[in-house]
């Protein structure tokens, strides 16, 4: 179980303090697929590198199954069992699609288990496996690298920061398959997604919105997505690239 | 091997990847004299009647054979120059490896400065590996200043794989090459200096021939204290195409100057270069963090990843 008491965090804006997360409290028990949401600016991403340990709170506190990991570093934190999908993804000059998921497996990798992770992000295994993380792959080519980094982690809190983001040649569908498949793998898994999109919105259990650094709404998908429906940061991803 | 100590086996094993006696023509030495020599059917390894190297002759059409001729040296104090030259049939393809080893546990400086001459014929392949490594506690300084003169005729092709990862106090790296129509130079520099280390890289690369083209790369990191001079640079001087490049990443209070340079003679010379230089992204270092590794074990996987 995740659980986020009186969080906040104050970045710097030209030396005056600029409060970007002011006093959130969530709890989001296991096995749940989250989704949160809400208007550009708003703190989502802020709150997931939080999480991640990539930010540090300015106060409050982060507990994970009971364990105050506030403290933790990012590296303390993924060996917690927190996994983290950048919404930009990093490259490497030298390091190969197979070196980053063995290290992401955090064991000597199999090619041919190397392989299963980058099929499922839709990429044919024996094209990339050797290809250098770098610029000459497209945006959406890593995107989907940084998904398979993470689905090659055994992870029980997955944050993925805008998934969708790029990968817009590649079917919506099969990212949705891809949480489905991370949520039976484990049944105690957490996945929480910061994402716009109403079709990842449709899947979830439950929708956190996040507006101005503070939670406005937070249920059941039931409950909050007919209230959002139609906001402008909700959009549907086919409507947006028509 | 048996004339070798523990140390020296050590350095054979890093410089060349050798654990027993290679397959194919070899000249081993250590502390500067030959123990071990093999010619074969159409290598032959002749040492200079002035003792002051050997002589590498490969027959024309000689396919798929290798020499490798590593030095190893164990001995404080040691200094030599060695001058090595090759002789490359027409039409052959072969492996040569070379490299050398300094491991220096005393107080005086040992240095070895081995000049290769390559002399390619037409339409022959080669691919060259040179490892430098040094290791030991001693005070005295471990040093080589490699020069390497490739001199290529026409449609001949030359991969150059240059590695100097560990261990060398000071090194000056001296690269020539003049090539003759259609032939080909590949380079590929791997260098690595930490502590107080000092290492200058020349290549002078002259594409004289139509059809020529060279593609030289450096990456190198240099960490602690340590200083790099990179001065890579090709002139064009027919209807060619060359590209040369330096890649850093800059550690502590390490230091690069890094001077790729183009000269063209020629208007049909097709030249380009790239240089840069920067710390390791902080973005790359919070990515395998996020993936469980430490700082310092993401540093590692970067660096490792960037010289391999």
């Amino acid at each position: 179980m995740l659980e986020i008491r009186n969080l906040t965090y104050t970045a710097e804006n030209d030396g005056d303090p600029f409060g970007i997360i002011h006093g959130i409290d969530l709890t989001v028990p296991d096995g749940r697929f989250v989704v949160i949401t809400g208007p550009n600016g708003g703190g989502k991403s802020t709150l997931a590198k939080l999480i991640s340990g990539i930010y540090r709170p300015t106060s409050g506190q982060i507990l994970l199954d009971g364990e105050d990991i506030t403290e933790m570093s990012i590296t303390e934190r993924a060996r917690n069992g927190i996994g983290f999908a950048f919404q930009q993804p990093v490259r490497f000059k030298g390091l190969t699609v197979l070196d980053l998921l063995r290290i992401a497996a955090g064991k000597s990798l199999s090619v041919s288990d190397a392989c299963q992770y980058l099929s499922e992000v839709g990429l044919c295994a024996k094209d990339y496996i050797n290809r250098e993380v770098n610029a000459s792959l497209s945006g959406g080519e890593l995107k989907r690298i940084e998904i398979a980094t993470v689905l090659a982690r055994n992870v029980k809190l997955a944050v993925f920061d805008e998934p969708e983001a790029g990968i817009d040649l590649w079917s919506f569908q099969n990212l949705i398959r891809i949480f489905e498949g991370m949520r039976k793998s484990m049944e105690h898994r957490t996945i929480l997604v910061i994402s716009h999109q109403e079709r990842i919105l449709n899947i979830a259990d439950e929708i956190i919105v996040l507006a101005d650094g503070v939670v406005t709404k937070q249920g059941p998908r039931e409950e909050v997505l007919p209230a959002i429906s139609g906001a402008k940061f909700a959009e549907d991803v086919c409507q947006k690239l028509v | 091997m048996s004339k070798l100590d523990a140390v020296q086996l050590q350095l054979l094993r890093e410089v060349a990847d050798l654990h027993e006696i290679p397959e194919g023509a070899y000249n081993l030495r250590a502390n500067g004299t030959s123990v071990g020599r093999r010619s074969t059917e159409h290598i032959e390894i002749i040492p200079k009647e002035n003792g002051s190297g050997i002589d590498i002759r490969i027959q024309p059409g000689t396919k798929n054979e290798s020499v490798h001729i590593p030095v190893v040296l164990s001995q404080s104090g040691l200094s030599e120059t060695v001058y090595n030259d090759f002789y490359i049939g027409e039409d052959s393809d072969v492996l040569i490896v070379a490299g050398c080893g300094i491991d220096n546990c005393g107080k005086q400086d040992s240095q070895h400065d081995g000049i290769h001459r390559f002399f390619v014929g037409k339409n022959a392949k080669i691919r060259y590996v040179e490892k430098h490594y040094g290791s030991g506690d001693g005070e005295g300084k471990r040093i080589l200043n490699p020069v390497t003169e490739i001199y290529m005729e026409e449609n001949s092709t030359a991969e150059l794989e240059m590695v100097q990862i560990k261990g060398v106090d000071s090194t000056n790296r001296t690269t020539i090459a003049q090539l003759g129509a259609g032939a080909k130079l590949n380079v590929r520099e791997r260098l690595m200096t930490h502590g107080e280390q000092v290492a200058g890289s020349v290549y002078k690369v002259d594409l004289n021939g139509d059809g020529s083209s060279a593609d030289v790369v450096s990456r190198s990191v240099a960490r602690d204290k340590s200083y790099q001079k990179l001065d890579l640079c090709i002139s064009g001087n027919a209807a060619c195409s060359g590209h040369t490049e330096c890649d850093s990443i800059i550690m502590d209070q390490g230091r690069i100057l890094a001077v790729p340079s183009l000269e063209a003679k020629s208007v049909d010379a097709a030249l380009v270069h790239e240089a840069a230089i920067g710390k390791i992204a902080g973005d790359q270092l919070i990515k395998l963090m996020t993936l469980g590794l430490t700082e310092a074990e993401a540093e590692e996987q970067i660096i490792g990843g960037f010289l391999k």
